[in-house]
Parts: C-alpha cells; sequence; structure tokens
C-alpha cells in the first residue's frame, strides 16, 4: 500500500520540466531568501573580546583609586599591584595545582551526581501529575534554600569529610536542574508533540526525538544554573568543612585570612572569580551555537 | 483479499466527538458522515468551531470518535499542519527524515529518499539549510515532503498554506496538484477559504459549526488545470460563500 505513493524516478525530473509555475516559485525563493554576509572570524573575535577587556582595565583602575585613597591600609586592603603578581608566584607553584585539582574534582563529581539527579527527579515530576503536586513546589523550595544551612546537619552526618561537601554541593545544583528539565517539557510546543505522534512516535521515541531536543533550550539554562549553585556550595563547603590534609582553593582562602595575609585572600577569590567566568564562557558557546542553529540569535531575525 | 474492491479510501460514518462532562461538555463533532474515494481530492470546508482539527486528529489515530467509525481501509494518514511545523533543531533534510527515522528505515535508504523528496517540492540540494533560512513558502513545502516521506496513501492537510502571502499561495496550489496527480495520494484538505476549496478539491464537504455536522456536499465539476480567478470557479465559490454565510449567521443571536 505504502509503494502505491513512492514517486518513480521518471516523475522526480522536476526542473526538466519547466513551467511558468517553476520559473516563478524559484523567483520567490530566490528573493525570499538573502544570506547574511559573514564577517570574518578574527574581527567577530576582537568584538567580543574587547569589552571584556576594557571592563577589566575598568574594574582594575577602580580597585587601585579606592587604594590609593587611603581608605584601609594596604596590609588590609592590598592593590591590583600587590595582589596580581601574588596570583602569579601562586600559579607557577604546584600546591596551588594540587588545591585547584581537588576543588575541580569535587565540583565536577558533585555536579555530575546533581545533574543525574536532577534530570531523573525533573523527568518523573514531569511525567506523573501527582509527583508534581506532591513535591513540584518542594524542588524550587529547595532550590532557593541557602546552601550553608545544610552544613550543620551534614558535618553531623558525615563530619569533617569529603562526603559532607559532596552532600551539599549535590543538595545545592539537583533543584536547579531538575526544574530546567520540568519546564523544559512543560514548554514544548503541543503542535511538535502532536506531530511526532502523527508520524507514529510514541513513549521513548517520542522523547528521545522530539519532546528532548525541543526541552533542551530550559535544560541547558537549569544546567547553568545547577552549575552556579554547585559551585556556591562547594566554596562555602571549602571554607566550612577543612578536611585535613586535603587543600582546595576555600581552604587556601580561609589559611591566608587566618594568616592575615590580605594578598592570598585576594589572590584565591580571584582564582574562584577566574573559574566562573570560564565556566561560563563554555555554557555560553554551547547556549549560543543551540540558539544559532534554532536561529534564535538577534543577528538572525529579519 | 477481498474480492469487493473498495472504492473508498476514506470512509467516516455517524462520527460524533465530545470533550468533557456535564454542564462543559463541549460537542465538537456531530454525527459527520462522508467518503472519499482513493486518488480524490476532498476539501473541508468550515468556519471556525466545525471540528476540523478534531476530525483530522482521528483521522490520524491520536483521538478516537465518541461514536461512530472511520475507515481508511489500513491505509497510512499522513498530516501536514498549518504552520509548517519543521522542528527548529533539524535541518530540511533532517525533518524529512524524521518520519523513517521514527520507522527505523536505515539511513542510507532515507538519505536517498530525502534527495527524491526534496527534487519533488523543487528545494534539491537544500537539505542542509536550516527551518530559519527558508521562507514560509519553502517551509511549506519541506513540510509537504515531510508528509510525503511518512510514504501515506491519505494526505489530511490541516489550512497547510493559510499563513502565506496570496502570491506564494498560488504557486503551491500548482505544485500540491501536480504532486497529488504525480504521486495519486487521497488528500483531504482544511481550508475555510471558499476559492482555495474550488481551485483545489474534486469535491467540496462544507461543514457547519458548534457542533461540526456536514451541512452540504458539492460536486466541483471544473475541468484541471484551474486558475483561482477563473470565472468558473469564482460563480462556484459564491455559491457556497453564500451558503456557509447562512450556516455562520445562525450562531449571531
Amino acid at each position: 500500500m505504502a509503494t502505491d505513493t513512492t514517486i518513480g524516478p521518471d516523475t522526480l525530473r522536476g526542473p526538466a520540466t519547466t513551467t511558468s509555475t517553476d520559473a516563478a516559485l524559484a523567483g520567490l525563493d530566490a528573493l525570499e531568501t538573502v544570506a547574511a554576509p559573514g564577517r570574518p572570524l578574527a574581527l567577530r573575535m576582537w568584538s567580543a573580546t574587547w569589552p571584556k577587556l576594557a571592563a577589566v582595565a575598568i574594574f582594575l583602575l577602580l580597585w587601585q583609586i579606592v587604594v590609593w585613597t587611603g581608605w584601609k591600609p594596604t596590609y588590609v586592603l592590598p592593590g591590583p599591584d600587590e595582589a596580581l603578581p601574588e596570583l602569579g608566584h601562586r600559579v607557577v607553584s604546584g600546591d596551588f595545582w594540587a588545591a585547584f585539582a581537588r576543588t575541580m574534582q569535587r565540583a565536577f563529581v558533585g555536579y555530575a551526581l546533581a545533574v543525574l539527579i536532577g534530570a531523573v527527579v525533573g523527568l518523573a515530576v514531569s511525567r506523573f501529575a501527582l509527583l508534581r503536586t506532591a513535591v513540584g513546589s518542594f524542588i524550587t523550595a529547595l532550590q532557593t534554600m541557602p546552601s550553608i544551612v545544610w552544613f550543620p546537619l551534614a558535618i553531623l552526618l558525615f563530619r569533617l569529610t569529603e562526603g559532607a561537601i559532596l552532600f551539599v554541593v549535590v543538595l545545592g545544583a539537583a533543584p536547579s536542574v531538575a526544574n530546567g528539565v520540568i519546564s523544559g517539557i512543560d514548554y514544548v510546543p503541543p503542535l511538535l508533540t502532536r506531530l511526532g505522534q502523527t508520524m507514529g512516535a510514541r513513549g521513548l521515541k517520542l522523547y528521545r526525538l522530539v519532546v528532548a531536543p525541543a526541552a533542551l533550550p530550559s535544560v541547558v539554562a537549569g544546567l547553568k544554573q545547577g552549575w552556579a549553585f554547585a559551585w556556591r556550595s562547594l566554596m562555602a563547603g571549602e571554607l566550612l568543612v577543612i578536611v585535613p590534609g586535603h587543600p582546595s582553593i576555600g581552604s587556601d582562602l580561609e589559611n591566608s585570612r587566618q594568616f592575615l595575609e590580605a594578598t592570598g585572600v585576594i589572590a584565591s577569590m580571584l582564582t574562584i572569580f577566574a573559574i566562573g567566568v570560564l565556566v561560563d564562557a563554555a555554557f555560553n558557546t554551547v547556549d549560543r551555537r543551540m540558539r544559532a542553529r534554532r536561529g534564535l540569535l538577534p543577528e538572525q531575525s529579519g | 483479499m477481498t474480492a469487493v474492491i473498495d472504492t473508498r479510501a476514506v470512509r467516516i460514518a455517524g462520527v460524533s466527538r465530545t470533550f468533557g462532562s456535564g454542564p462543559h461538555r463541549v460537542q465538537a463533532l456531530d454525527d459527520v458522515s462522508f467518503d472519499a474515494r482513493p486518488g480524490e481530492f476532498v476539501c473541508l470546508l468550515g468556519a471556525s468551531g466545525c471540528g476540523k482539527s478534531t476530525l483530522l486528529g482521528i483521522l490520524a489515530g491520536i483521538d478516537r470518535p465518541s461514536s461512530g467509525m472511520v475507515d481508511v481501509g489500513g491505509r497510512r494518514v499522513g498530516m501536514m499542519f498549518q504552520d509548517s511545523a519543521l522542528l527548529p533543531w533539524l535541518t530540511a533534510g533532517g525533518n524529512i527524515a524524521l518520519p523513517m527515522k521514527i520507522r527505523g528505515v536505515p539511513r542510507a535508504d532515507r538519505r536517498v529518499r530525502v534527495d527524491e523528496l526534496l527534487t519533488m517540492v523543487r528545494l534539491a540540494g537544500l537539505a542542509d539549510k536550516r527551518p530559519h533560512e527558508l521562507s514560509g513558502g519553502m517551509r511549506q513545502r519541506v513540510s509537504l515532503a515531510r508528509t510525503f516521506a511518512q510514504e501515506a496513501d491519505i494526505l489530511c492537510m490541516d489550512e497547510p498554506f493559510g499563513a502565506l502571502d496570496a502570491m506564494t499561495r498560488d504557486l503551491l496550489h500548482d505544485e500540491l496538484e501536480r504532486i497529488w496527480r504525480e504521486t495519486g495520494v487521497t488528500v483531504l484538505f482544511v481550508t475555510h477559504d471558499v476559492r482555495e476549496a474550488v481551485r483545489l478539491g474534486d469535491r467540496i464537504v462544507l461543514l457547519s459549526s458548534r457542533p461540526g455536522r456536514v451541512a452540504e456536499i458539492f460536486d466541483v465539476g471544473i475541468d484541471r488545470p484551474r486558475r483561482i480567478d477563473a470565472p468558473d470557479v469564482a460563480a462556484l465559490a459564491a455559491t457556497i460563500t453564500a451558503r456557509l454565510r447562512a450556516e455562520v449567521s445562525r450562531h449571531g443571536h
């Protein structure tokens, strides 16, 4: 039956049978698709970079001005002329990279676990109405709880171990991921679901081919927010839960404070900030690529 | 194999569909009956609330009638929507390949078929374009190609050209007529544009609204190819419009 509609090769010559319809259609197509002239890569990179560099320069200048006013003595608030060389010294030391590696490992393990749990919970809640009524609003409540309030319990449960930090990182990040998945699925246009169903996609196939890609933008937003919460929880954790013999960026920061090394404190904070900037850039690249593919960038409209 | 040759591709008999219950009960379709012969082009014409989307949903197998029956004799039903409903994360080719992917057609076969279908809708070589890079008319042609990728014998089209400008729509009427003749599919074409219905249809089923009922069935005995501005098309359109207005004005009180 299905073969009845298959088009034989002889009917497919198409443009060979040139008609006025054909010509008019080709003309309309040409008029209505105007390719935007692409700018060279170097120019695009420069126009994306210079505003950031300018912002950094202005920030450093303001900081230096505050130091110059003499508001606080320089052993409490050192200027960039002292803090940046300190950061430079640290970056070439092995201790710095050991602490960096420990912190990033905690971040990725905690985040990965949170993504897994958040995705499962999000899928379950979006699928089952009863579950949504039961726990849907608790997820957002959990998300708004400052991660620091979990630490007393975490320390009682796990004492000063890696487990305590992991516990709080996962609790901090999973609700955001779950919410991203839930709202992503909620906002899939019903037309697309209907379309998938008329093509015969059901169950897992419908999820894999239609629902999941349609929900992706919101899921990515949830992942991004989840990372931010994981990172905050982790930094709070590293300041509070100092595991003996496990140096980390947070414990370095706490040590510097205890030894009244202001340059060390600021160098650690700059490191934490730089990691935030890099991860954000990575997320933005993914997000931008996704939007470009779907024609959602501002320069693609019109 | 049955000994009797069935001269009907689609049989819709006494189909009713109600939603909800009690005081909120809404009757979308009431005792709708009509047939379509294999290879026939049937236009369903009606104002808002004639239950056309409900009817197409039932035909496509994603909804069931409350009573009555729909028989397509095991034929495959493909669906095309007003909004092209292309998936924005897939290329034109990816969209056309989707129904084949769902059916489990091997990748190599999919690619060949996508090229054939793109050629059919005169978009050869544009498989890698994204939907946002195409014009409205081109998107609808990709959507049409995707509907054919379902290898359907019955094509349900839900106001597919409603959102296009007049010139593009006119050209796509020619295209659809050509493709329909080449492939021999049965078409059920929903529209609220009377002239469009007369331009395209072999028969026109006029539906009344709230609930959707068959008000009248018109045979369009005008030779093809037709032009939408031909006098005989306009004459029949005027007759049907008068009938449609009479139906619609019943709801004004």
